[in-house]
C-alpha cells in the first residue's frame, strides 16, 4: 500500500511548502503597501505564495509519479567536517591560525574511513606554515597566528 | 576601427605586468582545480572572492574569470589520463580521450584539447569583444520593466536547460529569492529574515552562501563514497599529431567552437552544455559513428573547443546585461558587487579599462594556459597522487579561512556550515543548487525593478505585457518552459497509462 511513490520529491516538496510558510509568516510584521507603493512586505509574500504553490505541486506529483528512494544519511562525514569547521570558527579568534588550522586539519581527517593520525598531524602542521605563510605574510589577511595575539 | 581601438585598450590594461601575473595567478590555480575532482570553479572562486578585497578591480576579476578557463583545461587532463572528469564539463571527454590514451595516444589526445581550446579561447574573445558594444546599447533602452521581464527569462533558461526536474529547480530559484532579500530593505529601512541577528542586517554574503552550499557539500557527499583512482601510468609521448588525426579534428573544433559560442551565451549555458552538445553532434555527423566511445579524435576535438568556447561567451550576459547565467557568472557579480562595480550595460562607458582589459585578458590567459598546459602535466600528475583523504582537510582549511576573512567573524563561518548542511539536504534530495544561486544574486534586483516597474505604471501589472521588449521576453520564457513540460506531460501520461494497463 506504497501511496507514495517519490519520496525524494514528496520530501522536496514538503520542505519548499514550509520555507513559504515560514517566508509568509515572518514577511506578515512587514508592512505590505500596494502594488503601486512596495512596503517591505510585498515581494517576500508574492515569493512564499508562489513557494508554497511549487512546492505543493512538487508534493502531490511525488504520489503519482515513481521516482528514487530516499538515500542513507551517514552521520560521519556530516557531523565530522561540519564540527570541525565549528571548532575552527570558535577557536580561530582564540588560539590564533597555528592552533586553529591544525586542529581543523586533525578533525576533519576522521571523517574520513581511511583516517591515519600521524599522517593527518603531519599534513596539519605543513597545512599550518602554509595557511600563515600564504594568507597572514603573502595576502596580509588580518588573522592572529598565536594564541592571543589578536 | 572600433573594435581594434577597444581590444587595443584592452591588451593595454591586461599586458601590465601586475595583471599577467594575477592571470597567470588564475589559469593556474584554475587548471589546479579542474585537476583535482573534488573542488571546482564555484567554491574556488568563493574561496579566493574575499581575498581580492585589496587588489584592483580588474585584477581581481581578471584572477576568476582565469580561473573559470583554467578548470576547463585542467578538467580534460584528467578526463583523459585517468578517466575521471575533473570539472563536469570534462565528462564527455572521458569517453574518447581516455580511449586515446589506453591506445597510447595519450600525448596527442592532450595536443588537441590543448590546440582545440585555444582556437576556441580566441574566437571566443573576438566575439565577446564584438557583440559587447550593440549588446550593452540595446540594454541601456531598458526600463524596469524590460529588466525584470530580463531577469525571469534568465532564470527560466538558466533552468531549462540545466538537467533535473524543472519544478524543482524553479522552486530552489524562488528560494534564492527568498534568500537574496536577508537584510535591511533598501527603501524602508526594515530589517527583513534576520531573525534578530545583527550580522544579517547586512544580508547574507554570496560567498558564504557558494561555498556551504557547492564547498562544503561536495566535500561531504565525496566522503560518503569511497573515493578509488586508476592512473593510467603509461609514459605520455607523441604529442604531435598526425595527418590523419589532424584532417579528422580540425573540423570537429571548428563545429565544437560555433555550437559552444552560441550555446555559452544562452542563460543555463556555458562550458558544460556546450560540451555535451557538441559531442552529440560530432557522433551524429560522423562517417563512422562505432568510433566513438573506442578514441575517436572528434570525440577530444569538438567537446574540448565547445567548452572553453561556451566558458568564455557565458561572460556575455553578464557584461552587457548584468545578468549572471551560471553559479560561476553569479559570484563574478558578487565579485563585481564588492569592488563597487554595479554588473550591467553601463560598466562598459563608466568603466572601459576594467571591461576591455577582462576581455583581452581572456586571450591572454588561453595562451598561457596552452604554452603551460603540456609542460606541466608531469606536475600534475604527481599532484593527482595525493589521496583526497589529505587533500578534502586542506579544501575544507581554504575555505574556512576565506569565509573568516570576509569581516573577520566567526559568524560568516556559523553561516557556511548551516548552508553546507542545507547543501547536503538538497543533494540527498536531488535539488540543484545553481538555480539558488543565481536566484540568490539576482533577488534583489528582480524586487528593485519589480518595484520600480509598478511604480511607473501606478500599480498595473499588465505593464510587463504592454511593453513590447518586455512581452518578447516573457513569451520566450513562457515557450522554453513549454518546450520543457510537452514531452514531459506526455512521458508522464504514458508512464501512467502504463501502469494502469
Amino acid at each position: 500500500m506504497a501511496v507514495v511513490r517519490g519520496p525524494k520529491d514528496l520530501v522536496a516538496g514538503l520542505m519548499f511548502i514550509a520555507v513559504g510558510i515560514l517566508a509568509i509568516v515572518i514577511a506578515s510584521n512587514y508592512t505590505l503597501g500596494t502594488a503601486a507603493r512596495m512596503g517591505p512586505g510585498y515581494f517576500p509574500r508574492i515569493l512564499g505564495i508562489l513557494m508554497i504553490v511549487l512546492g505543493a505541486i512538487i508534493a502531490l506529483r511525488s504520489l503519482r509519479l515513481a521516482g528514487p528512494p530516499l538515500p542513507g544519511w551517514k552521520w560521519r562525514p556530516v557531523l565530522v567536517v561540519l564540527g570541525s569547521v565549528v571548532v575552527f570558527g570558535m577557536v580561530v579568534n582564540w588560539l590564533g591560525l597555528v592552533v586553529s588550522t591544525i586542529l581543523l586539519i586533525v578533525m576533519s581527517s576522521a571523517a574520513s574511513t581511511e583516517f591515519r593520525p600521524k599522517e593527518a598531524a603531519i599534513s596539519g602542521v605543513l597545512l599550518a606554515v602554509l595557511a600563515v605563510v600564504v594568507f597572514v605574510i603573502g595576502l596580509k589577511l588580518q588573522i592572529g597566528i598565536w594564541p592571543g595575539s589578536r | 576601427m572600433d573594435l581594434l581601438s577597444h581590444l587595443a585598450l584592452g591588451f593595454g590594461v591586461a599586458l601590465t605586468p601586475v595583471n599577467l601575473l594575477y592571470a597567470l595567478i588564475g589559469v593556474v590555480l584554475g587548471t589546479l582545480i579542474g585537476v583535482l575532482p573534488g573542488i571546482g570553479p564555484v567554491a574556488t572562486i568563493a574561496m579566493l572572492l574575499p581575498t581580492t578585497y585589496a587588489l584592483q578591480p580588474v585584477s581581481a576579476l581578471i584572477m576568476l574569470a582565469g580561473i573559470y578557463y583554467g578548470a576547463q583545461y585542467g578538467g580534460s587532463t584528467t578526463a583523459i589520463l585517468i578517466n575521471m572528469p575533473g570539472e563536469s564539463s570534462s565528462v564527455v571527454t572521458c569517453l574518447d580521450g581516455h580511449q586515446m590514451a589506453r591506445k597510447g595516444q595519450a600525448g596527442a589526445a592532450l595536443t588537441i584539447s590543448a590546440l582545440g581550446s585555444f582556437f576556441a579561447g580566441t574566437v571566443a574573445t573576438i566575439l565577446v569583444a564584438s557583440v559587447a558594444i550593440p549588446l550593452s546599447e540595446l540594454a541601456l533602452k531598458f526600463g524596469p520593466a524590460e529588466y525584470f521581464s530580463l531577469m525571469v527569462l534568465g532564470l527560466i533558461g538558466a533552468v531549462v536547460l540545466a538537467h533535473g526536474s524543472l519544478l524543482k529547480a524553479i522552486a530552489m530559484i524562488i528560494l534564492g529569492l527568498l534568500l537574496g532579500i536577508v537584510g535591511t530593505d533598501v527603501n524602508s529601512g526594515v530589517a527583513r529574515f534576520s531573525f534578530g541577528v545583527p550580522e544579517l542586517t547586512d544580508g547574507i554574503g554570496v560567498v558564504t552562501v557558494a561555498m556551504g552550499l557547492f564547498g562544503f557539500a561536495e566535500i561531504i557527499s565525496n566522503l560518503e563514497v569511497s573515493q578509488k583512482r586508476e592512473m593510467i601510468a603509461a609514459k605520455i609521448k607523441g604529442f604531435f599529431l598526425t595527418k590523419e588525426q589532424f584532417r579528422k579534428a580540425w573540423p570537429a573544433a571548428l563545429r565544437g567552437t560555433a555550437l559552444g559560442s552560441v550555446l555559452g551565451v544562452l542563460p543555463g549555458g556555458g562550458a558544460m552544455l556546450s560540451a555535451f552538445a557538441s559531442y552529440t553532434l560530432e557522433k551524429k555527423i560522423a562517417d563512422d559513428p562505432s568510433e566513438f566511445g573506442k578514441g575517436a579524435i572528434q570525440g577530444v576535438a569538438g567537446p574540448e573547443s565547445a567548452n572553453n568556447a561556451g566558458a568564455q561567451t557565458s561572460f556575455i550576459p553578464l557584461l552587457t546585461l548584468g545578468i549572471p547565467e551560471n553559479a560561476v557568472m553569479a559570484l563574478m557579480v558578487g565579485a563585481m558587487t564588492i569592488h563597487n562595480i554595479q554588473p550591467g550595460p553601463q560598466v562598459m562607458t563608466s568603466n572601459p579599462a576594467l571591461f576591455w582589459g577582462l576581455i583581452a585578458s581572456m586571450w591572454v590567459g588561453n595562451l598561457m594556459l596552452v604554452v603551460l598546459n603540456l609542460p606541466l602535466i608531469g606536475m600534475w600528475i604527481k599532484l593527482l597522487q595525493v589521496p583526497y583523504r589529505i587533500l578534502y582537510p586542506a579544501i575544507l582549511l581554504f575555505c574556512s579561512i576565506g569565509v573568516y576573512s570576509i569581516n573577520n567573524t566567526n559568524v560568516d563561518i556559523m553561516l557556511t556550515v548551516f548552508f553546507g548542511l542545507i547543501g547536503i539536504i538538497f543533494v540527498k534530495l536531488d535539488c540543484e543548487p545553481a538555480p539558488l544561486l543565481l536566484g540568490f544574486v539576482l533577488g534583489p534586483m528582480m524586487e528593485e525593478n519589480l518595484r520600480r516597474a509598478l511604480l511607473l505604471s501606478r500599480g498595473d501589472p499588465t505593464v510587463f505585457f504592454t511593453r513590447p521588449l518586455s512581452l518578447v521576453m516573457l513569451l520566450m520564457a513562457a515557450a522554453l518552459v513549454l518546450i520543457i513540460v510537452l514531452p514531459n506531460v506526455r512521458k508522464t501520461r504514458a508512464v501512467a497509462f502504463q501502469e494502469e494497463a
